[in-house]
């Protein structure tokens, strides 16, 4: 019964969204009030309809209903309780639902928020919103309804595949959602624009908080997602260009590019339809995200025929979609208002190359990640691009942009005195080189990869802290306090993101350059030693999990003869999929991980233990965390929070440099 | 999202072969250097069996046979360039995760430098466009000379 409701709810949201998608595109071409109005309480419909379908789905989920064909296939009764609610979203039709109770979601914010909006372009975002939404329900309705009955009824259902039941997977889901989701505000407001025909200075003040909110979750999401692959797939890595990867990074960085572009809409009235076109290409490059794992064409080209109707849908989805808003674009952009003039030395200049890097290198990393499949569509050749490519053409990329990301925040707006600024920067040019050699001279063998890193990274950071102390007037001037409660904090923001991006670059350099690894056939008793550390196997215990039997691994960690830690890696059972996992254990220092995970071994008495030492792994995670922490912080700018703009202040005469 | 790729290459694993862990300690070389070039080499070679890993991660047992079959030629004293042309006689191009640099390859190795050439036309283009109408226009002769008239005006009141 509560299954049918769902899904009536669902059918209701469709129409629902049918509605808000075009009664209110009437209604502003019409200038007709009441019709615009229709958007607001179709958003606030919409969101109920779906929260009862989800809400619906989670019951089913909880209450082990396995006559719901998706809860048998991917649920057990055995799960444990948090694995059961994650399960709702851990398969393709429940992924579907969360993604469109998302969407709905962030169309209400605008419907409820967006008071100091011009009626007319609030009324457009929202049928765009509206349109997304109808085209994401059709898309369940018709090809992945995730309410289908079953009969007979299973006596239990299939369970969820063992490595998702996991806390990092629970939520990475959501965040990533969020991310892709988010984008599609960004795009609303920029096709509503283009329909408009002009950019309202209302325009900027909404992209931008709305995307900062999206970067920032996308950005957990993905640095969630990377965390579980390490500790729970076993294999140490946390990043490997796997395409599905590659299809949440690419909106990430074209994401990135926008949040920057964004700075300029709103502070210099400038780069108004290249912010356009990046909303959307960030929300095109999301929607290809789920293109292209929902399609399964990344498996192979011929894996899109086993199921067509989902792939042939989500990519004529695209197209409208895409195609549809560039086509406006090359249509209205040429005829919008020019934006104000500046010099190619100055903040917009600094961050016109900011664009073009992260442009350049989210169209690396498309083109990488999809030229297997059109070479292999077209001429039917097989080609691999693995790694080794995107560390050789990427990373290049990313070099200058780091350097940038150094100098951009003290150059002026429209006009810099690049002396002037370099004069400042003497300090953090000799953080760097003394980092430089410092890390030369310390490590074993002279790779030069890691001189260049760390080097980088201290420029970064050090930068950064140059002008950050500038402005608050640290070492200078009295009132140092007062200066750093009334910076604006998207200030903040930004100096603890670009802080968190010199932090994450230390951390890939140390585990990509310097790892070591030993890996040895052990009985208990045997001793393994690493990077200082002395393990010993104490012994191999059995245990047994709420769904799954376990052998537990006792080791001791030594170092300099005295007991420090023990790890206990697992290896479980799960007996209902039939499958096997490992478990590593982690100890985890500012400095380093010591990594340690378990497999079979020669003999029935033997197991391979597998031992890493990771440096700085640990900074990869705090520098996502500060990149997060620094988006929120810059989202909680009174500015962006207050929402509601005031007409009285231009954008030009804001205080410059609040970024 | 990436979850979908780690279910199918899991439902792969567990059809193909029970878990062992992927580099075993018994193929492990003594002499660190040859083991760090094998090492190396395995990082760049994919197993032909699962989704995009390279036989240095994988579990599989067709990526630890390719990893011996590399180790035999190592021993061998065979050169890294001699291994790979080995490799792609066998598997085809398919089995090197860096995709060598041919004619089917030209776009995907340009493309970095293509779409920073774009980018910077495409800058380039609109500062100049947006510079030329700032640029002062000349004045007409009928302009001039309702100036010089103004000037004359001014001129004669002081």
């Amino acid at each position: 019964m509560i299954i049918e409701l769902g899904h009536h709810a669902l059918v209701l949201a469709f129409l629902v969204a049918l509605l808000q998608g075009t009664v209110p595109l009437v209604g502003a071409a019409r200038r007709d009030r009441a019709l615009m109005e229709l958007g607001r309480s179709a958003a606030l419909v919409q969101l109920l309809a779906l929260a009862g379908a989800f809400a619906a789905l989670t019951h089913a989920y909880v209450t082990s209903d396995f006559s719901v064909l998706n809860v048998a296939e991917n649920s057990h009764s055995m799960k444990p309780m948090l694995y059961k609610v994650s399960g709702v979203w851990g398969n393709h039709e429940g992924s579907m639902l969360l993604w469109v109770l998302v969407l709905a979601a962030f169309g209400l914010a605008v419907a409820l928020r967006g008071h100091g909006l011009p009626a007319v372009l609030k009324a457009r975002v929202l049928a765009i919103q509206g349109l997304l939404g109808a085209g994401f329900l059709g898309f369940i309705l018709l090809t992945s309804n995730p309410f289908v009955r079953l009969d007979p009824v299973p006596a239990d259902g299939r369970d969820l595949n063992p490595l998702l039941q996991d806390p990092g997977l629970a939520f990475h889901p959501p965040m990533l959602y969020l991310g892709y989701v988010g984008f599609s505000v960004a795009f609303s407001f920029s096709v509503a624009a283009l329909i408009e025909g002009r950019v309202d200075p209302a325009w900027a003040r909404w992209v931008r908080p709305w995307t900062l909110a999206a970067w920032s979750a996308l950005t957990a999401g993905i640095a969630l997602g990377s965390w579980w692959a390490y500790y729970e797939l076993g294999w140490g890595g946390w990043w490997y260009w796997d395409p599905v990867e590659n299809a949440s990074f690419m909106p990430w960085l074209a994401g990135t590019a926008l949040l920057h572009s964004a700075i300029v809409v709103e502070k210099r009235d400038a780069l108004k339809s290249w912010t356009i076109l990046l909303a959307i290409v960030a929300f095109g490059f999301s929607l290809m995200g789920t293109f292209l794992v929902r399609s399964g064409v990344l498996t192979s080209v011929h894996a899109f025929a086993v199921d067509p109707d989902r792939g042939l849908y989500i990519l004529v989805l695209l197209a409208v979609t895409i195609g549809g808003a560039l086509a406006l674009f090359a249509f209205r952009a040429p005829a919008m208002a020019p934006g104000s003039l500046f010099r190619p030395i100055s903040r917009e200049g600094g961050l016109v190359a900011n664009n073009l890097l992260l442009a350049t290198a989210t169209a690396t990393v498309c083109v990488g990640t999809l030229y297997p499949l059109f070479l292999d569509a077209a001429t039917g050749e097989k080609v691999s691009v693995g790694p080794p490519f995107f560390h050789s053409t990427f990373v290049p990329v990313m070099l200058p942009l780091v350097l940038l990301a150094g100098i951009g925040p003290l150059l002026a707006w429209k006009r810099a005195d690049l002396e002037g600024v370099f004069t400042r920067l003497r300090v953090a040019a000799l953080v760097a080189g003394a980092v430089a050699l410092l890390t030369w001279l310390l490590q074993h063998g002279h790779h030069p990869g890691p001189v260049i890193g760390l080097a980088l990274a201290a420029w970064l950071a050090a930068s950064t802290l140059i002008e950050w102390t500038g402005r608050v007037g640290l070492f200078r001037r009295r009132g140092t306090a007062a200066r750093i409660i009334g910076l604006p904090r998207s200030a903040h923001g930004m100096t603890l993101a670009h802080l968190g991006l010199a932090v994450f670059i230390c951390g890939a350099v140390g585990d990509s350059f310097w790892r070591r690894e030993v890996v040895v056939d052990a009985t208990p008793g045997a001793v393994a030693e690493l990077a200082g550390y002395r393990v010993v196997l104490e012994d191999i215990r059995s245990g047994s999990g709420p769904n799954y039997e376990a052998e537990v691994v006792r080791l001791r960690v030594e170092r300099d003869g005295e007991t420090i830690g023990e790890l206990r890696p697992e290896r479980r059972f799960y007996p209902v999929q039939g499958t096997r996992t490992t478990e590593a254990a982690i100890r985890s220092r500012p400095l380093g991980d010591l990594y340690a995970a378990v497999g079979e071994g020669r003999t029935p008495q033997h197991r391979t233990l597998r031992l890493w030492h990771a440096p700085l792994v640990p900074w990869i995670w705090a520098g996502a965390l500060m990149m997060v922490t620094g988006g929120l912080v810059s989202l909680s700018d009174r500015r962006l929070r207050v929402g509601a703009p005031r007409r009285t202040v231009g954008p030009v005469t804001q205080p410059a440099g609040g970024d | 999202m990436r979850v979908l790729a780690i279910v199918g290459l899991l439902l792969l694993i567990s059809h193909a072969a029970p878990p062992v862990h992927a580099v075993q300690p018994d193929e492990i070389f003594a002499d660190a250097v040859l083991e760090q070039r094998a090492r190396e080499l395995f990082r760049g070679v994919r197993c032909l069996v699962c989704q995009n890993q390279s036989i240095d991660d994988s579990d599989a047992a067709l990526a630890q046979d390719l990893r011996l079959l590399i180790r035999e030629r190592l021993v061998a004293g065979e050169s890294d360039e001699q291994i790979h042309r080995f490799l792609v006689a066998r598997y085809g191009e398919f089995v090197l995760l860096d995709p060598p640099f041919r004619p089917g390859t030209w776009l995907l190795w340009a493309s970095p430098v293509l779409a920073l050439l774009a980018g910077v036309a495409i800058a380039w283009a609109a500062l100049r466009r947006r510079r030329s109408p700032a640029e002062p226009v000349a004045l007409s002769d009928d302009e001039r000379a309702r100036l010089a008239a103004l000037a004359a005006g001014d001129e004669e009141r002081q």
